[in-house]
């Protein structure tokens, strides 16, 4: 089995920039993702769909070939198509690849996952045609396919960024139904100094509030009572704007409502997470080079709290920093000297946040559904079981899985782990640190028998 | 009669053919194999082993397990699997993977 360095799990923006950073100061590198190309979910498959789609994504999607370029290093092993399911004391990383298990070791490692859409259960949200705003994107910009009778639901710039590349692509949206009101931007104004720093971010999402105006896209705003109608797949979203109900019919329904950090990986080794009010997510606990509180394993990008790609790629490289430091390739001065870059870079790129995440809250009434509402996709759980247990006694989500299934399905809690959190927490007037968050154990990631058979023996002699 | 789909294809590319449940597609080679089993109009992935209800690909990038399929006898999730010729699929019929507790 070899042994790296520093082994990276995830290439986008975060894994990226912290690969080449790192390979430039001598580390041994190996980088595994599960996608087939580098790029992550803002710049996914980006070498391919520069030339192709560039136009309709923007600039933002092909800056992304700057990161690829600077991971053709000698130092680094790119591993794509790699699915990372454990990863185990100071650190073997056992994942599948082309339909064989596999290991490598690491000395340092970092978790660059990304984030997860947040959970949006609404009635009727687990029906065929019904996908995350994400989806449809990824839909776009991996294979140029577009859905023709879209509305779009939620709120976040996310949202309006995928429906400006809609209209560029020339299938606009029938409907935008947000949630978000005109007092949810009036108490974002405060933060509205931050945002000035970030002032290019606004900028830009006015400029696509303005595309979408142009398309004469009809926008619904303070959308409350939405549920998606249908018999058998989405047909209809159904809801109020400003006193007036509304249906609208369509195929597809695109959900969003911000993206939450994805810290399945980090939560199977144990790194504390403390709940983030202003994000209404979990995050885990890093200091400011992304180090965890376990030795040697790092966290950066949005896993690490939601910053963006730019973010992201500033986090990454202030990591690999902190990992060459504490391999002995680079002394604390030349540290502190690399860091000041990125770390004035990142701050301002943050600066925007605290405004962004005041005007576009979560969606009200998908943090707590009523209780006829799923909850849990994969296994079939309402938002009244989960009360139920909770006045059965139940105080935490490790403890519905003694009541109900929730979680225990093949998506691991990933599309309903705060949707209980949250609604424990409400249930039991408990914060939702002491609610916490479901125990995740390996694997992270489904391995069959065969992949387990089809592992090389001596990685299996070294595994025991 | 042919299926319409509620997803458009921006472009063309060299087809070959797949089966999907005792159906053919042609698909395009290569292609995510969700995203294209969606733009032929295949709208229901599979059904749920709790209550029968039936799904389709939700999330795009790997998370939710909608789009859980057999290929060739081995349930993968569509969504992060590549077109090839003669690809074998049907709905998940092995008992799906679950985690249990511990
Ligand atoms: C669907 C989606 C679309 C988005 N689109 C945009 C956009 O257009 N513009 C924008 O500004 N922001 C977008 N975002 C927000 C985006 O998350 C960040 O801006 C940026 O991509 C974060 O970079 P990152 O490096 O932290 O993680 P990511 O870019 O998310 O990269 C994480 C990588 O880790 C891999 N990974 C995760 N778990 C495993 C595992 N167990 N084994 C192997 N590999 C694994 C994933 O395949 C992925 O490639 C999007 C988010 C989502 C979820
Ligand atoms: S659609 Fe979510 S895992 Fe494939």
């Amino acid at each position: 089995m070899s042994r790296r360095d520093l082994v990276i799990i995830g290439a986008g923006p975060a894994g990226m920039a912290a690969a080449a950073q790192a390979a430039d100061l001598g580390l041994s590198v190996t980088v595994l993702d599960e996608q087939p190309h580098a790029g992550g979910q803002i710049y996914r498959d980006v070498d391919r769909i520069a030339p192709i789609r560039g136009g309709i994504l923007g600039p933002d999607f092909t800056h992304g070939t700057t990161l690829t370029a600077a991971m053709r290093h000698d130092a680094i092993v790119h591993l794509t198509g790699a699915v990372v399911w454990a990863i185990e004391d100071q650190f073997r990383i056992s994942y599948t690849r082309g339909g064989r298990g596999a290991q490598i070791e690491a000395d340092r490692i970092l978790l660059a996952t990304g984030a997860l859409e947040r959970p949006m259960p609404l009635p009727g949200w687990t029906l065929p045609g019904v996908m995350t705003a994400g989806a449809g994107q990824i839909l776009l910009k991996q294979s140029g396919i577009l859905a023709r009778n879209a509305v779009l639901v939620g709120s976040g710039p996310l949202l309006y960024l995928i429906a400006a590349q809609m209209v560029r692509a020339g299938t606009p949206p029938v409907a935008m139904v947000e949630t978000q009101s005109r007092g949810d931007v009036m108490r974002a104004a405060p933060h509205m100094g931050g945002a000035l720093r970030g002032w290019r971010y606004l900028a830009k999402g006015l400029k696509m509030l303005a595309e979408i105006t142009r398309a004469r896209v009809p926008r619904y705003t303070d959308a409350t009572g939405i549920a998606i109608e249908g018999d058998g797949k989405a047909e209809a979203v159904r809801f109020t704007s400003k006193g007036r109900s509304h249906r609208i019919a369509c195929d597809t329904v695109f959900l969003h409502h911000g993206v939450v950090p994805n810290t399945q990986a980090a939560r199977s080794l144990e790194v504390s997470h403390r709940w983030d009010a202003a994000q209404h997510c979990f995050v885990p606990l890093a200091d400011e080079w992304g180090q965890t509180d376990k030795d040697g394993l790092f966290i950066a990008g949005d896993g690490a709290g939601i910053g963006g790609a730019k973010a992201a790629e500033c986090a990454g490289k202030l990591a690999a920093l902190e990992v060459a430091h504490q391999a002995g390739r680079l002394p604390l001065a030349e540290r502190d000297r690399f860091a000041a870059a990125p770390r004035a870079k990142l701050e301002s790129e943050l600066a925007a946040r605290p405004f962004l995440d005041a005007a576009y809250p979560p969606c009200a009434e998908a943090l707590l559904p009523d209780d006829k509402t799923l909850i849990c996709r994969c296994e079939e759980v309402t938002a009244g079981d989960i009360r139920g247990y909770a006045k059965l006694g139940c105080i935490g989500p490790n403890q519905t899985k003694a009541f109900g299934r929730a979680g225990m399905g093949p998506c691991q809690g990933r599309y309903c782990g705060l949707s209980v959190t949250v609604l424990l927490a409400d249930a039991t007037g408990q914060t939702a640190d002491e609610t916490g968050y479901y125990r995740i154990r390996p694997p992270i990631k489904p391995v069959t028998l065969g992949e387990l058979a089809a592992m090389d023996d001596n990685t299996l002699d070294a595994a025991e | 009669m042919k299926t319409v789909s509620p997803f458009l294809e921006l472009e063309d590319a060299p087809r070959v053919e797949v089966s999907f449940d005792g159906r053919t597609l042609s698909l395009p080679t290569g292609a995510n194999l969700a995203a294209s089993m969606l733009a032929a109009g295949i709208d229901v992935f599979r059904n749920t082993p709790v209550s029968g209800a039936p799904r389709a690909p939700f999330c795009m990038m790997g998370a939710c397990f909608e789009c859980l399929v057999d290929i060739d006898g081995i349930t993968r999730q569509a969504c992060m699997v590549e077109v090839t010729e003669g690809m074998l699929i049907t709905p998940p019929h092995s008992a799906e993977v679950r985690h249990e507790p511990s």
